[in-house]
């Protein structure tokens, strides 16, 4: 399951490249912090494209039950989805790394920021996956879904607004959403001073990670049956 | 041993009753017929009997295995041809094959050996190395009947394989059927063609609404219309048969079934006489699997 089409590219690389623009012209910030918000937002962005666009496209073309009679069981389809997803994700998201390489700002945990980047892009891709089990065939109704949820996600998750200037509401959701422990991450190993303690992010995404799994492949059993009606 | 066995199979779709307890088996090395109208339940039946859809109640085993509990199993000694079902569009056929034996599990080696094999015989090895987008209708159903034969499995579910197609692919689909049959796979095989089945099934299931009408072999299901001998009529204008006769109106002709060929041929020309109708054309033939299916089905009157 390995492709790339029009609608993931532009959702999952113009995007928050742009929405990144937007945000930085303008205002005098440190190199590290605008790397490492254009990490968070890219790994976050790219690997939510692929996942949730896989499972109505397979319906739509109806390649679906061609795969399904096969002896492999949905757990196994799903994986491959977030797996693909995933590496999408991590692969694009070199991008920002090599930007920061060109202007000089370098990661100073490369280690951490790698795992970190590895964990999140298959929490994001089972996030997707997530979205995509609304069982609908249709890749635009996917994708608006899949809108709906990530560019809240973006803005509550410390990227733009650092989450101790939140009031206790938006604390309270920043807390709820998966990529603010990985911007916290993204802050730490470009040297900046996290919000929490790493083993608690690199925790709270591991968690994040199966409970979207777990949930994602629930749903896509049932969603199934109606995709291939 | 039996290759196929469904108990008591009963699946529902919100209010729609789709299955209302199918009861059938079929044995090793069998060419079992499915057949039935459009909404018939056909499709659900091969999706539990491959263990895609789960039935709400009753069981299913292939070869033995229960296709609700050793699901996995069960796939591994089936093969399947959905109804409606496509490659990769963007993908070759060789690809699509070879993607095909990966979730089979099967090696390299031995894959690449087979889809040759199967891709030669079903004239498409030329064209492997070209994207699906570009088959006709025709060669995307053989492509995947290879995908489907890729394991080399015991027993086939063939879901409506021929409709649609262009004659020379559906001949070749009906050859491969009956080649396979003699090679001793079990086949599962549905349809709403009446000649298909009679050419290729050693027996036939007629499902209507939900549930099976009958199980027999395509002669006797024959032999059921009651005559042995189909007597078709052509009036100069439109009647109104008595039901004494065994009869269906047919486009613009009457077909009486019946064992007696002169009684019947009497009776119907005193009723031309009495009714003051001119008979203007009279055929006898042996009734068809067709007449049968619409018999069983109560169609005639
Ligand atoms: N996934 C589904 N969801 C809702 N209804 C369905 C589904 N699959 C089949 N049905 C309904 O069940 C009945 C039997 O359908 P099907 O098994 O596809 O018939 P056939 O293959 O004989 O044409 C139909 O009335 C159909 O509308
Ligand atoms: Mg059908």
């Amino acid at each position: 399951m390995y492709y790339t089409k029009g609608p993931v590219v532009i959702f999952g690389v113009l995007l928050p490249l742009f929405l990144f623009l937007a945000f930085c012209i303008g205002r005098n910030l440190s190199s590290e912090f605008l790397i490492a918000g254009l990490v968070s937002i890219t790994v976050f962005f790219s690997s939510t494209s692929v996942s949730p666009a896989v499972a109505p496209w397979e319906g739509q073309m109806r390649t679906l039950e061609r795969i399904i009679s096969c002896p492999v069981d949905v757990k196994t389809i799903i994986l491959g989805d977030v797996l693909a997803s995933m590496a999408f994700g991590f692969i694009i998201s070199i991008a920002p790394l090599l930007i920061g390489v060109g202007i000089k700002t370098f990661p100073t945990n490369v280690p951490v920021l790698l795992g970190g980047m590895a964990i999140s892009a298959f929490c994001f891709s089972s996030l997707g996956s997530l979205i995509s089990a609304y069982p609908s065939n249709l890749p635009s109704t996917i994708m608006m879904i899949s809108s709906l949820v990530r560019f809240p996600l973006v803005f509550l998750s410390g990227i733009f607004i650092p989450v101790f200037k939140l009031p206790l509401w938006g604390k309270a959701l920043a807390y709820a959403s998966p990529l603010t422990y990985f911007t916290d991450i993204a802050r730490y190993s470009y040297g900046l001073k996290p919000a929490l303690p790493l083993h608690v992010d690199f925790a709270v995404l591991i968690l994040y990670s199966i409970l979207f799994f777990a949930l994602a492949v629930k749903l896509h059993e049932k969603a199934i049956l109606v995709r291939i009606f | 041993m039996r290759a196929i066995e469904a108990e008591n199979l009963k699946k529902r779709f919100g209010s729609v009753e789709a299955l209302k307890g199918i009861t059938f088996h079929v044995k090793r090395g069998e060419v079992f017929g499915y057949l039935g109208m459009n909404g018939a339940g056909k499709t659900t039946t091969v999706r539990i009997l491959t263990g895609i859809v789960k039935p709400d109640s009753g069981c299913a085993r292939v070869m033995g295995f229960d296709v609700s509990e050793d699901t996995l199993r069960a796939k591994e000694v089936i093969g399947v041809l959905p109804e409606v079902s496509n490659a990769y569009p963007d993908l070759t056929a060789w690809q699509n094959v070879m993607f095909t034996a990966e979730l089979y599990g099967m090696s390299k080696r031995e894959a690449e050996k087979r889809a040759e094999e199967l891709l030669r015989e079903f004239g498409i090895y030329d064209r492997r190395n070209s994207r699906v987008r570009g088959f006709s209708k025709g060669m995307k159903q053989r492509l995947m009947f290879c995908m489907a034969l890729i394991s080399d499995p015991e027993v086939i579910f063939l879901d409506e394989p021929t409709s649609g197609l262009d004659v020379l692919s559906a001949r070749m689909i009906r050859e491969k059927v009956l080649e396979l049959a003699k090679s001793g796979k079990t086949i599962f095989l549905t349809s709403h063609n009446m000649n298909e089945v009679n050419l290729l099934c050693d027996r036939v299931a007629i499902i209507n609404r939900g549930k099976i009408v009958v199980i027999d072999t395509p002669g006797n299901i024959r032999a059921r219309v009651g005559g042995s001998v189909a007597l078709e009529i052509r009036f100069d204008r439109a009647v109104e048969l008595p039901a004494e006769f065994r009869s269906k109106k047919v486009g613009d002709k009457y077909v009486v079934y019946t064992t007696d060929v002169h009684e019947a041929f009497c009776s119907v020309a005193d009723f031309a006489r009495g009714a003051g109708v001119k008979v203007l054309e009279v055929n006898t033939r042996s009734p068809t699997l067709e007449d049968a299916f619409l018999s069983v089905l109560g169609v005639v009157n």
